[in-house]
């Protein structure tokens, strides 16, 4: 089904950008990151399509674009949509011989785009089997009009429409689990990756793009502006999150989930699972958990990690 | 300042953006700016991964790394990932 593609790291550094330099992101921005890998993964000629959000934002600046790619920006709701009317028009053109060789196509689009506004379209599109891989960059909030809640927004978290303060603890409610209800449409390849392991990201993008059929790829992008840390510890929380279990690294190839390498260690190694305060102290957002009014919340973040991982074990087949 | 701007009859149709933006520097974003120590430096390139503006460059025909100060905003991530804390955010 897959190719043996194997890489090293040189070769990824020599690969050419094709999400160029001099795109206006802030300092120390994880979609860009995220999205300079996805595109390093590709194999040959590439339409891209991206939903309105902070990517679109920074990287298409009239008259400057970042993209070395065909790009195609649409609304907020229709990056599912515009990515099956490209893949459509490339089967019409190829079948009328205007075009022979492949065309990729990958749409990006945030937590916004996919989560709330975005998952009508995308539920169509995979539902009606269109050849594209969507990839989620999710910064879990609306970072780009200024930090507003979203259906990806995890419990406790402060934004600015779910301020912590004397009633709420940040947002009350918890993270929609976007890449099971993926999993649900019967999709041949549903995974989730973090960047600071590059080369899983790298190589389930590639799967993505090789597969018959739609693939979908959620990849946690930590924002330094909504979530209130330094600009250098981007790359060490998306670590962090991996290694405490909020955002375990799978993928699921027909339905069957299995475990990526990083969280299989963690798995097989229970000891080496850290406990979520590790992860929530690292950022601002989360701040107001550590005084002795909201202490309890950390303890409920602790049992909802621990039951969504138990669960992801159970799929897994690792008891 | 006065630019030249083009008329509508030039532009392209629906407003394609039609310059690189590799022609735009953020370099003068940065307060503090990313130092290597190439004693300290095993190449083990994880900054040319990690950099989310594509800054560092990866220079096979002479073996070494360039730091492109036109596009770094200083961010630290560079720094902040080395393993052999090769990389100093200098002033």
């Amino acid at each position: 089904m897959f190719s043996e593609w194997k890489f090293t790291i040189r070769e990824i550094a020599e690969k050419p950008d094709l999400f160029m330099s001099g795109h206006r992101a802030c300092a120390g921005c994880g979609p860009a990151t995220v999205i300079r890998l996805v595109l390093k993964a590709v194999r040959g000629p590439t339409i891209v399509t991206c939903a309105t959000g902070c990517m679109e934002v920074v990287s298409t600046i009239y008259p400057y674009t970042a993209w070395a790619t065909p790009w195609i920006h649409t609304a907020f709701e229709n990056v599912a949509a515009n990515a099956s009317g490209i893949e459509a028009a490339i089967k019409v053109l190829k079948r009328k011989g205007r075009i022979k060789q492949h065309i990729d196509v990958i749409a990006f689009a945030g937590d916004g785009g996919t989560y709330d506004i975005g998952i009508q379209a995308l539920s169509g599109a995979v539902e009606r089997g269109h050849d594209f891989l969507y990839v989620l960059y999710d910064n879990e909030a609306y970072m780009n009009t200024g930090i507003q809640r979203s259906g990806g927004t995890p419990h406790g978290a402060a934004t600015t429409t779910s301020p912590a303060g004397t009633v709420i603890p940040g947002k009350p409610q918890y993270k929609k689990p976007i890449a099971d209800i993926m999993v649900a449409h019967d999709i041949p390849y549903v995974a989730t990756a973090s960047p600071y392991y590059w080369k899983d990201l790298i190589t389930k993008a590639r799967k993505g793009l090789e597969v018959e059929g739609p693939a979908f790829l959620h990849v946690i992008a930590p924002c330094p502006r909504g979530w209130r840390y330094d600009t250098s510890k981007s790359i060490e929380i998306s670590r962090l999150a991996v290694e405490t279990c909020i955002f375990p690294l799978w993928e699921s190839i027909n339905g069957e989930y299995q475990l990526s390498a990083p969280s299989k260690t963690i798995a097989l190694k229970p000891e080496r699972k850290k406990p979520v305060e590790e992860y929530l102290k690292t950022q601002g957002r989360f701040r107001h958990l550590f005084t002795p009014k909201f202490k309890g919340v950390i303890e409920e973040i602790q049992r909802i990690t621990d039951k969504r991982w138990q669960r992801l074990l159970k799929k897994c087949g690792i008891n | 300042m006065k630019t030249e701007k083009k008329g509508w009859k030039e532009i392209p149709i629906a407003g394609v953006c039609w310059k690189p933006s590799t022609e735009y520097l953020t370099g003068d974003w940065k307060t503090y700016k990313p130092v290597r120590d190439p004693e300290k430096c095993k190449l083990c390139l994880l900054c040319v991964i990690f950099c989310p503006d594509g800054a560092i460059h990866w220079k096979p025909e002479e073996n070494d790394l360039e730091f492109d100060y036109n596009f770094c905003k200083g961010c630290g991530i560079c720094a902040n990932e080395c393993p052999f804390k090769a990389i100093e955010m200098k002033l």
